[in-house]
This record gives C-alpha cells, structure tokens and sequence, in this order.
C-alpha cells in the first residue's frame, strides 16, 4: 500500500476513466481502433494499477484469484462456442451469417461475441500472470 | 512535416536501442524497453496504424513493463558480465543485420499501392468489407471475421501460455504448501 497521498487519490480519480476508456474500446472497436485485446490489456491495467497503489488484497477484492482463473478459459469456451453456434444453426464453425435472421446482424453479433471472448481470456490471463508473479515474490 | 516526425521518432529509437544494450542494470532496461514501446506506439500512429499502435502502447510500454518488473522482483537487477568473449555474438549481430537490409534493397518502395502485399486479398475485404459484415473498421473485420480462425489461435495461445506459467509460477507453491505441512516433521 502506498502512503503517498497524491499517488492514492490520482489513481482514484484516474481509474473511472480508464475503465470507461476499457469499455469504449471493446465496445466501439467496429468503428473505431480498438478490439477485444486492446480493451482486455486495459481493463487488467485497471486492476494492476490498484495492486500497485493500494496493495495485493485490495486488487483481490475487486478481483478475486478464483474469478480470474476462471476468466482465462473461459473467454476461449465464448470464442469457441460462438463457432459452435453457427455450427448448430446450419452453417459452418465460426460462420456468422446464421446467427441472426439477416447475415449483416449476425456477423455484427458474431463479432461482438468473439471481441467479449477475447476480452475475458486477455484480461483474466494478465492480471493471473500479474498474480502469480506478486505471489511467487512473498 | 511527416519526415521530420519519422526521422525524430527513428532517431529515438536507435537512441533508446542502444541505451538498452550499454545499459547493466535490468531496471533501467525494462523502463528503456517500455520507452521503446511507446516510441513504436508513436511510429505506428504517424503510419496510421491506430489498432497497431493501441495494442503497442497498452501491451509493450503498460502490461509487459509491469510483469518484466514483477519478474525483476523475483530474480536479481544487475546483469552478469559476459562470460564468453564478445567477437562471436557480436559477428553474428552484424551478419544477422546485414542479411535484413540486404533483404530490404529488393523490397518494393515504402507505400506503394502496387506492393504484391497490396494486391493479394487487400482489395477484396476493402471493397467487399461494408456489404459483407457491415463493420466500418476494416481491421477489426479481418481479424475477427474474416479471419476468426487465427485470433481463435491466438486466443488458445494467449490462455495457453498463461495457464503454464500459472502452473510454473503459482501451480508449486500451492503444492508444496499443502503437502509439505505433514512432511516437515520428517
């Protein structure tokens, strides 16, 4: 935990932003530059940023380990069972088209489902990574 | 206007390159690569790669400089003086580098539209890319449409790889931590 003042209140001031700046790149990333892996890197900066500053069990409770963990595979079984999806409905692995009943909508679908996938897996595997390193540490 | 940023920012770069291969300690190393990072991150933007230069900045110059940190943590920050003699590594270096700028010489001019890269499958996610997914961003539409079946890889490869150093790092200790009580008598 960090005793300087400034430091704490900066990066309590700070966060909001930077996880609505998370959000808007994951979710604007069909218009503008960004994606699932950009947003994914941010939203982990965000809990990194608290362990720096207000220590390892503070990140722990906004983030907990076994969340985390369970975020690694699971944004691959999103990505994964999106192909599957598609699949089911009469197309191919990772086919689009038959998500929704107008091609446009369901690659639109399609890709936003994906981009959550590669969210979930990136931020979950860096703040783990980011963890088991801290840990090890002790 | 653009030379002069390209030069600059080059310029930098080889300054920030060579910083890191003088410099012994590894602190000063990873704060110079993350320097580094975001110098690329600027590079990448004047060549209007914003996707490019948005992952550059929050994975080089942000998240990788906090783990190489962790890792420093974890293991000494000075380098160990080479044991060997330089002239090998550093012959190699140079046969290494001159193989890229000979292979550079024959590369078409930088930006030009005929360039082979340009022709193959460029064209086609340009012009088809608003009638088949509707998705302006035409990098985004590559990468998760197009070609979902690479990021699916890369995603596998992304979790891959945390999972083992998760198992290298974390998957020990919490063994030995709940195997080594009853041991520690014997």
């Amino acid at each position: 935990m960090s005793s300087d003042l400034i430091l704490r209140v900066g990066t309590k001031l700070i966060l909001p932003f930077i996880l609505l700046f998370a959000i808007y790149v994951q979710l604007h990333g069909d218009y503008g530059p960004g994606g699932g892996f950009q947003a994914g890197v941010i939203v982990a900066a965000v809990v990194i940023l608290i362990a720096i500053t207000f220590g390892h069990n503070a990140a722990k409770r906004v983030a907990p380990r076994g969340l985390v963990e369970c975020m690694v595979p699971m944004g691959v079984l999103i990505f994964a069972g999106t192909g599957v999806a598609g699949f089911f409905l009469g197309g191919n692995y990772l086919d689009y088209s038959v998500l929704s009943h107008d091609p446009i909508h369901g690659h639109h679908l399609g890709i936003f489902l994906v981009e959550i996938g590669v969210a979930v897996t990136v931020s979950g595997t860096m703040v783990a990574l980011f963890y088991a390193f801290v840990e090890r540490g002790r | 206007m653009e030379t002069v940023i390209n030069m600059a920012l080059l310029t930098l770069l080889a300054v920030v390159t060579v910083a890191m291969v003088v410099q012994r300690s590894l602190l000063s190393v990873v704060i110079l690569a993350s320097i580094y990072s975001f110098l690329m991150a600027s590079v990448m933007i004047v060549l209007d790669a914003v996707d490019v230069a948005l992952t550059e900045a929050s994975v080089g110059a942000a998240v990788s400089t906090v783990l190489l940190l962790a890792t420093l943590h974890l293991t000494k920050t000075r380098e160990d003086m080479p044991r060997h003699g330089r002239a090998l590594p550093l012959l190699l270096s140079l046969a290494v580098g001159g193989m890229l700028v000979w292979g550079t010489l024959v590369l078409p001019p930088f930006g030009t539209a005929n360039a082979p890269i340009h022709q193959h499958v460029a064209p086609r996610y340009i012009n088809d890319v608003m009638a088949e997914t509707g998705v302006p961003n035409i990098v985004t539409a590559v990468l998760a449409d197009y070609r979902s079946f690479d990021t699916l890889g890369e995603t596998t490869v992304i979790f891959i790889a945390g999972i083992g150093v998760m198992l290298l790092l974390g998957g020990l200790r919490r063994q030995s931590s709940e195997e080594g009580a009853p041991e520690d008598p014997s």
